[in-house]
C-alpha cells in the first residue's frame, strides 16, 4: 500500500459504459480519490481473470471491474460472463490468500459519474478498512 | 525500435491548472522508446494537429501518444492527423489527463501530477504493442429484403424502391396489408382503412423495384451487413400465377367452404381463395388442408378401404386460363441483400384465458378486431353489425378495456397503446351505423397521446354519447339473451350491471406468431414479451445490435398506423444509408485466431454473441476461425480462450499486461 495515496486501484472499465461514466465523473467534477489506474478494455466480458492476478501481482490492494448494466451490454451479454467470471474467481482469490473484496466488480452506465465516483470512494474505504496485503490473519 | 512521441496538451488550463505539464515532460522523457516529447495549449487545434503531423515527419515517429482529453472525445481527431503524416491511426494511443485527471483531483495538485505521469507511461507501455491495422472493405449488396407486408413493411419497402434500390418483400400470407387490411376505419380521421392503404398495396405490386414475394417465408439467414445470404421457401399455391388472371371464378364457385382466417373465423370463404377482395395479389391459393381434391389424392394415395371422397375439381374445370397446378410444390430460393428490415407486426392476445368475461363461450363477446370485421363493407356482414348469436342490430355495447394489457397476473405488463383510441372510435362509428346504439366504456385510465386523439376521444363521449366508466369487470354472464356485465365505476364507488346486446374486449397487442424465430435466425434480441429489441431505445430506435438489420413497426412495441408508418420510413433511411455505398469500412478491431495455438476446444464459439467464429480444418486440426464481418471485437472470445490463441486487434493480452505491468514501477 502507498501510504501517500492510499490503496492502489486497477480499474478494467468497459469503453461503452463504465469509462464513459468515469468520463462523466470528470465533466461533472466529481472528485475521488487519485490512485486509481483506468485501463479501458472492450467489454467487461473482456477481463481476463489473468489481468487481474497480473494487477494483484502487480502491488495493486484492489481491482475494479465495471460494465454495462445487466441488459445494457454494448455486445448483449459480456457483462454477464463478467459476473459469473468473477463470482468463481473470487473464492480462489481468498483461497490463494487475496480477500475477495479485493475484487469488486460494479455496472456504471455512461450517465453515472456519481455512481463512478461513489463506488471508487467506497472502495478505497473498504480497502483502507482491509489494509495493507497478505497481512492477513 | 519504436520512436514514439508524447504529446502533451494543457487543454487551454483545464488540465495545467492542476497537472504540472512540464514536470510530467520531464518525467517521460526518458521512457523506453520515447524520443520526443511537445507540449501544446490545445493539441487538438489545427496548430497542435500540425505539430504532430510535422514531428511524424520530422522525427521519423512510429508511435504517437497524445496525453490530453478522454480518447472518446478526441482518438479520432489524433488517428486522423497520424494518417494524414502516413501513419496507421492504430499506432496512436491517448492518456486521459483531463477527465481522469485533473477534472477529478483538482484538489492536489502533486497526487494530480504523479498520477499523469503514470497515465502517459501507461500509454507509452502499451504503444510499443500496438500493430497497424487495416479496416477491411466489406463489399455491399445493393438489395434490401423487408420481412413483413404490413403497413410497416409495406412502407419501408415503397421508400426503399423510390431512392432506386431493388427491394424484396416476403409475406407469409396469400397478400400482403397485414392487420390494417382488417381494420375497418383508423382513428383519429374515420379514414376509411382500405381505401388509404390499397394504394399502396398496389403500388408496391407495380414498382418495378420490387419483388413481392406473398405465401412465403424466411427460412435461414446466413452472412452478415452488405451480404446476408438469405432462403426463402416460396411456398406451392397450387395455383399458376403467371396464367390466372384472378377473374374470381374459381373461389366463387368452390363448394368447400370453411372460417375465414382474414374475418377471424367471424366469415367463411372457399377452399380457393383470396383473403379479401382488394388482396395483392389477386391471385388465388388453394388451402392444402380444406381442398376436397387434394383430400381425395391423400385418400387414393393411402390405399384405405371405404367411400372415396369426392374428386372436385370444379375450381379447375371452370378456370379460363387453365391455371390449376396441382403438381406444384414448393420452391426454396437462396438471395443474397445488404440489409434486412423486420417489420413482423402483431397478433391480438388470446382472451380466452379471462374465462370470467366468457370469450368463446358466449358468441356475442367479440374482440375489437373481429368488431372491425363485422364493420366493413367487405366484411361477413357486408358492413352491418349484428349479433353473432342471432343475427340481430346490438342496441346496448360494452367495451372492456385492458384485456391482457397492464396485468402482469395473466396477462401482459405493458399498455397496448392502440385499444383506449379505437374503443372511441369504434363507438363513435357504431353510432354513425346505427344512431340508436349506446355504447358503455369500461377504462383502466383513457390514454389518448397522440396529434388529435384526446380530441377526438372527447368526440366518443360528446358527440357519441360513449359513458365511459372507470373500472374493471368482474363478470359477464348470460340472463334472457343478453349478456350482463358486472363490474365497478370507481369514481363513484358503486357496483354497475348492464345488460349488454354485445361485449366487446380490447385484446393486448402481442407479437407476431413466429418474430422471435426470426429473431434468432438474423441474431437480434427479443424480450420477455418477445417484442423485438431496439439497439438502443431512444437514440437508435430502429437500429439493431446486428449490423444492417433494422426494426419497423408493431415487431418492437405495439403502435398505432401513423406510428407504424414512421418506423417503416425511418427503417428504410437507414438502410438507405447503407445502400448508398458500394462497399462499407468495417472496424479493425476484430478477433484473430493463433492457428498454431487453437486447441480446437471451441468455448469462443459458445460466448461469441454474434456467431461470428466457426471453425475450420488446418493441417488436419480443427482450429476456430472469425468472421471479421461479423464480428464485433468484444474480445469475449480472447477472455476464454485457455491457450491464448484468439485475440481482439487493438486489445491484446500483451497491450493489456504491458499496461498492468507499467503501473507503480
Amino acid at each position: 500500500m502507498d501510504m501517500n495515496g492510499g490503496p492502489r486501484i486497477v480499474g478494467f472499465l468497459c469503453n461503452w459504459c463504465s469509462y464513459a461514466g468515469a468520463d462523466m465523473a470528470g465533466t461533472s467534477r466529481m472528485s475521488y480519490p487519485p490512485n486509481i489506474r483506468i485501463i479501458r478494455v472492450p467489454c467487461s466480458g473482456r477481463v481476463d481473470p489473468l489481468l487481474v492476478v497480473k494487477s494483484f501481482q502487480q502491488g495493486a490492494d484492489g481491482v475494479l471491474v465495471a460494465g454495462c448494466h445487466p441488459g445494457d451490454c454494448h455486445y448483449t451479454e459480456g457483462n454477464y460472463y463478467a459476473r459469473r467470471r468473477f463470482a468463481l474467481l473470487r473464492p480462489l482469490l481468498d483461497f490463494v490468500g487475496i480477500e475477495q473484496e479485493r475484487l469488486r466488480l460494479e455496472w456504471v452506465s455512461a450517465s453515472e459519474g456519481r455512481k463512478f465516483s461513489r463506488a471508487v470512494a467506497s472502495f478505497q474505504e473498504e480497502l483502507e478498512r482491509l489494509g495493507p496485503r497478505g497481512h492477513r490473519g | 525500435m519504436v520512436k514514439v512521441g508524447v504529446f502533451l496538451c494543457h487543454c487551454g488550463r483545464n488540465i495545467s491548472e492542476v497537472v504540472d505539464v512540464p514536470r510530467v515532460a520531464e518525467a517521460v522523457r526518458h521512457l523506453p522508446g520515447v524520443t520526443y516529447v511537445d507540449e501544446n495549449k490545445y493539441m487538438c487545434s489545427e496548430p497542435g494537429q500540425a505539430a504532430i503531423r510535422q514531428a511524424i515527419t520530422e522525427h521519423g515517429l512510429t508511435r504517437v501518444v497524445v496525453a490530453s482529453c478522454s480518447p472518446r472525445m478526441h482518438e479520432i481527431t489524433f488517428r486522423r492527423a497520424a494518417a494524414q503524416a502516413g501513419l496507421n491511426p492504430y499506432l496512436v494511443e491517448m492518456a486521459n489527463l483531463r477527465e481522469h485527471c485533473s477534472w477529478v483531483h483538482a484538489d492536489d495538485h502533486e497526487a494530480a501530477t504523479l498520477k499523469a505521469i503514470e497515465l502517459v507511461k501507461k500509454a507509452v507501455a502499451r504503444i510499443s504493442y500496438n500493430e497497424p491495422l487495416t479496416p477491411q472493405p466489406i463489399p455491399m449488396t445493393r438489395r434490401a429484403l423487408v420481412i413483413g407486408g404490413g403497413i410497416a413493411g409495406i412502407q419501408a419497402a415503397l421508400d426503399i424502391a423510390a431512392a432506386g434500390h431493388q427491394v424484396t418483400l416476403v409475406e407469409r400470407e396469400s397478400t400482403i396489408g397485414g392487420r390494417m387490411a382488417q381494420l375497418d376505419k383508423t382513428f383519429p380521421t374515420l379514414d376509411c382503412s382500405s381505401c388509404i392503404l390499397t394504394p399502396k398495396m398496389v403500388e408496391v405490386a407495380q414498382n418495378p423495384n420490387i419483388e413481392l414475394l406473398t405465401y412465403s417465408e424466411v427460412e435461414s439467414v446466413s452472412g452478415f451487413v452488405g451480404s446476408f445470404e438469405v432462403q426463402i421457401r416460396k411456398r406451392a399455391t397450387l395455383v399458376d400465377h403467371v396464367k390466372c388472371t384472378g377473374c374470381g371464378i374459381c373461389w366463387e364457385k368452390c363448394p368447400e367452404k370453411v372460417p375465414s382466417e382474414f374475418d377471424l373465423a367471424r366469415g367463411k370463404r372457399s377452399s380457393i381463395y383470396i383473403p379479401f377482395p382488394q388482396a395483392v395479389p389477386v391471385k388465388p391459393v388453394v388451402d392444402q388442408v380444406h381442398c376436397r381434391y387434394i383430400k381425395y389424392q391423400e385418400f387414393e394415395a393411402s390405399g384405405a378401404e371405404g367411400k372415396k371422397p369426392p374428386q372436385c375439381r370444379i375450381c379447375e374445370k371452370l378456370c379460363p386460363p387453365q391455371a390449376l397446378a396441382w403438381d406444384q410444390e414448393d420452391e426454396a430460393v437462396t438471395e443474397k441483400f445488404g440489409a434486412i428490415v423486420v417489420a413482423t407486426g402483431y397478433d391480438p392476445f388470446d382472451p380466452t384465458v379471462y374465462g370470467e368475461f366468457g370469450y368463446g363461450q358466449y358468441p356475442d363477446v367479440i374482440t375489437g378486431l373481429e368488431l372491425e370485421r363485422l364493420l366493413s363493407a367487405s366484411g361477413p356482414t357486408e358492413g352491418h353489425v349484428l349479433r353473432p348469436s342471432d343475427g340481430t342490430p346490438p342496441k346496448t355495447v360494452v367495451f372492456l378495456s385492458c384485456i391482457g394489457s397492464r396485468d402482469e397476473e395473466r396477462g401482459k405488463a405493458y399498455c397496448s397503446q392502440i385499444c383506449c383510441m379505437y374503443m372511441a372510435k369504434h363507438a363513435i362509428v357504431l353510432k354513425e351505423h346505427d344512431p340508436e346504439v349506446q355504447s358503455y366504456i369500461f377504462y383502466i385510465d383513457n390514454r389518448a397521446v397522440g396529434k388529435g386523439y384526446e380530441e377526438f376521444s372527447r368526440r366518443a363521449q360528446e358527440d357519441a354519447g360513449a359513458v365511459y366508466l372507470r373500472g374493471r369487470v368482474a363478470k359477464v354472464f348470460p340472463q334472457d339473451g343478453k349478456l350482463v356485465v358486472m363490474g365497478e365505476d370507481s369514481l363513484i364507488g358503486r357496483q354497475v350491471e348492464i345488460a349488454a346486446d354485445m361485449v366487446v374486449l380490447a385484446a393486448a397487442v402481442v407479437p407476431s406468431r413466429g418474430a422471435d424465430e426470426v429473431a434468432r435466425m438474423l441474431n437480434i434480441s427479443y424480450d420477455s414479451d418477445h417484442f423485438l429489441v431496439e439497439a438502443h431505445p431512444k437514440l437508435r430506435p430502429v437500429e439493431t445490435h446486428t449490423d444492417g438489420v433494422f426494426l419497423a413497426g408493431a415487431c418492437v412495441s405495439p403502435c398505432d398506423v401513423p406510428q407504424s408508418v414512421s418506423r417503416g420510413s425511418a427503417a428504410a433511411a437507414k438502410t438507405l444509408a447503407l445502400l448508398s455505398k458500394e462497399t462499407l469500412v468495417g472496424e479493425p478491431t476484430t478477433a484473430v485466431v493463433d492457428a498454431l495455438r487453437c486447441s480446437g476446444c471451441q468455448l469462443c464459439l459458445e460466448v461469441c454473441p454474434f456467431n461470428a467464429i466457426s471453425t475450420q480444418v488446418v493441417a488436419g486440426r480443427t482450429v476456430a476461425s472469425v468472421n471479421e464481418g461479423l464480428c464485433k471485437g468484444c474480445g469475449l472470445c480472447s477472455a476464454v480462450c485457455r491457450p491464448a490463441a484468439i485475440g481482439v486487434k487493438g486489445s491484446t493480452h500483451k497491450q493489456l499486461l504491458a499496461e498492468v505491468a507499467s503501473l507503480w514501477t
